[in-house]
């Protein structure tokens, strides 16, 4: 588990003493977290880290979790999706089911304390039996086009926070409440994103079976057409006619039907050429992962459809150039010409792809500038510093 | 230069907390109706936040609307029409957003907007409140007032230079804190003279320090 004090060989200077001064000004106030689980990546992932180091600062910081039975998962997972702009049909009966199980979670947590930040949508109707205190909802997905009557019955839990917070601007739904921005982070010191030596990076990449004899182009993304994959061995082959590359393509597909279909697609397409590398890879496969960043020549994330998505900031970390698609947060980590290429072509991040390669100078400049960028904007001290601003604002 | 000041200088840093508006601007035209819409808090976040956000190594578009009509909609000639619009020179915000309406306006006229923007790409109006972070840092004198100058946060200098001055049409405090406490008139007008368009904070910085060390020098003299 990192302290503050060892964000400060990572941070900009002085970021972690102006983090101390900020966290004098709610030192002793009691902070409460709650999600719908503890593990995974996004809301979770972040407390991991970030809840460790708030206690220290003296917020006294605590997280709960909320639970129920399947049904209640069911209409959980479906209500989120909803929320996300799929289409889903939720049973008046399934729907009454979760808010009766979140008021069952509302009697057995202690929901006690000064600021209660509650992430996502399972947990979000709580609310409803808040006592005191400021409540703020935390939303980590993009929301605006949430299908319309499944907006309307969760705005009526939402409207009943003091706040709301989004990940970008846009993300938003409609909503009477204030509603912030605070851009999700990466640790710089976990296990994701920290320092491998190169004869680590080695050893990884030896037993994923990755030869590093060319250079690589990497994806990491879920196996989604919404990353599209495709899309990326179509640009790769049209690379490939003039330079001698690799591509890797690492991933999960998480039992979902559609994804294990495009799997199957793509272990083909790397049957018939050696040089694309399929992983799956399993989500706690972080060290891996960050040892295919740290490999790659040039890393893509050539989405189509995504949320905040934290691949490209993963890999401006490491001091890498990102060709990625124009969707979601993607635009805003990669600041086009100076850390990378925004495409929205497969023939676009060919064209960017062939330009790095052929003006290899570019590309440790391109990921010198991506790993400063990501130094003062996407790291968790950033996120510390916003998350304690928001904080005192709201205390105040 | 040794005089010790009542009260002493206290180095404020500052956070800026965004909010959205869920106001946004699909095309050319809907971003001239918005900023005539949108609060004042709002024009001052997309102009003068501008130099709290902006970084060295990217390019200066001036203010987010500039930024937005160069990247997004890729229209040039409007860029630069509205990256040239100085925020300091204005003395109002309202005088500010109605220049902005009119360049927009003067912009549009017989001209259809480019097409309309995928709902990602569009300019999404944002305001801000401001944390004040106190530093923990003072100065009683024009040495002291220096050493923090040189070592504090950079948001201590958006706070002094930019957010005071122009949202709170305040005197910047720095200026005010020379002239009223150590009797530095002559500085203090050389550090509201200062220009803080379109360069970075460090750079605003720098070039304060290089005021103080000239004020330091003549001093001993």
């Amino acid at each position: 588990m990192s302290r503050i004090d060892d964000y400060r060989r990572v941070a900009i200077p002085g970021a972690v003493d102006f983090i101390l001064k900020l966290a004098e000004q709610v030192k002793g106030r009691r902070f409460l977290h709650v999600t719908g689980g503890r593990l995974g990546g996004g809301a979770a992932e972040t407390l991991r880290a970030a809840g460790p180091i708030l206690s220290e600062l003296g917020v006294d910081t605590r997280w709960e979790v909320t639970g129920g039975d399947n049904a209640y998962y069911t209409t959980a997972r479906s209500l989120q999706a909803a929320l996300e702009g799929a289409e889903r049909v939720l049973s008046e009966e399934g729907l009454a089911r979760w808010v009766d199980m979140n008021g069952l979670n509302a009697k057995k947590l202690d929901l006690e304390a000064d600021v209660t930040v509650v992430h996502d949508s399972q947990p979000a109707s709580l609310v409803s039996a808040r006592d005191g205190g400021r409540w703020v909802w935390r939303c980590h997905f993009d929301c605006s086009s949430a299908q319309a009557g499944p907006w309307a019955f969760f705005r009526r839990f939402v409207d009943q926070y003091d706040a709301a917070v989004f990940p970008l601007p846009g993300f938003e739904g409609r909503l009477g409440i204030p509603m912030y921005v605070v851009p999700p982070s990466i640790d710089p010191l976990s296990e994701r994103n920290g320092d491998l030596t190169p004869r680590e990076v080695s050893e990884i990449l030896m037993a994923l079976g990755v030869a590093r004899d060319k250079p690589l182009l990497v994806q990491v993304a879920r196996f989604a057409r919404a990353h599209d994959p495709l899309g990326v061995v179509n640009a790769y082959r049209l690379v490939k006619k003039h330079h001698d590359v690799r591509l890797v393509l690492a991933g999960t597909a998480d039992g979902d039907p559609e994804r294990l279909e495009l799997l199957s697609h793509l272990l083909e397409v790397a049957q018939e050429d050696r040089d694309v590398v399929v992983l799956e890879l399993p989500p706690e496969a972080h060290r891996q992962v960050n040892a295919l960043q740290r490999a790659a020549t040039i890393v893509l994330q050539k989405s189509v459809r995504a949320g905040f998505e934290l691949g490209p900031a993963e890999a401006m970390w490491k001091g890498k150039p990102v060709v990625g698609g124009y969707a979601g947060g993607l635009a805003q980590q990669i600041i086009t010409n100076v850390t990378g290429y925004t495409v929205h072509s497969v023939e676009g991040a060919a064209f960017r792809i062939r330009h790095l390669l052929n003006n290899p100078e570019l590309i440790p400049r391109m990921g010198a500038a991506g790993r400063e960028h990501v130094r003062r904007s996407l790291l968790i001290t950033r996120e510390l510093v916003d998350d304690l601003a928001l904080g005192v604002h709201l205390t105040q | 230069m040794t005089t010790r000041a009542v009260p002493p200088f206290r180095f404020t840093g500052c956070v800026e907390l965004r909010q959205t508006l869920d106001v946004h601007a699909l095309d050319e035209r809907e971003l001239m109706h918005r900023i005539g819409e949108v609060p004042a808090d709002s024009i001052f976040f997309h102009t003068f936040g501008y130099f709290l956000r902006h970084r060295a190594f990217t390019t200066a578009y001036g203010n987010d609307f500039a930024r937005w009509a160069a990247i997004e909609i890729g229209d040039h000639a409007l860029a630069e029409r509205l990256a040239v619009v100085d925020p300091f020179a204005f003395s109002t915000l309202e005088a500010l957003r109605e220049h902005l309406v009119t360049i927009l306006q003067d912009h549009l006229r017989g001209r259809e907007a480019k097409g309309r923007m995928e709902f990602d790409r569009g300019f999404h109006f944002q305001q801000s409140h401001i944390v004040e972070v106190p530093l923990g840092l003072s100065a009683e004198t024009l040495v002291e007032f220096r050493a923090g100058l040189a070592t504090v946060d950079e948001s201590a200098i958006y706070l002094h230079t930019v957010e005071t001055r122009a949202r709170e049409r305040r005197a910047d405090p720095f200026a005010a804190w020379l002239r009223s406490a150590l009797g530095l008139g002559e500085l203090a007008e050389k550090f509201e003279r200062i220009d803080p368009y379109l360069t970075t904070l460090e750079r605003i910085r720098g070039r304060l320090l290089g005021l103080v060390d000239v004020a330091l020098e003549e001093g001993r003299r």
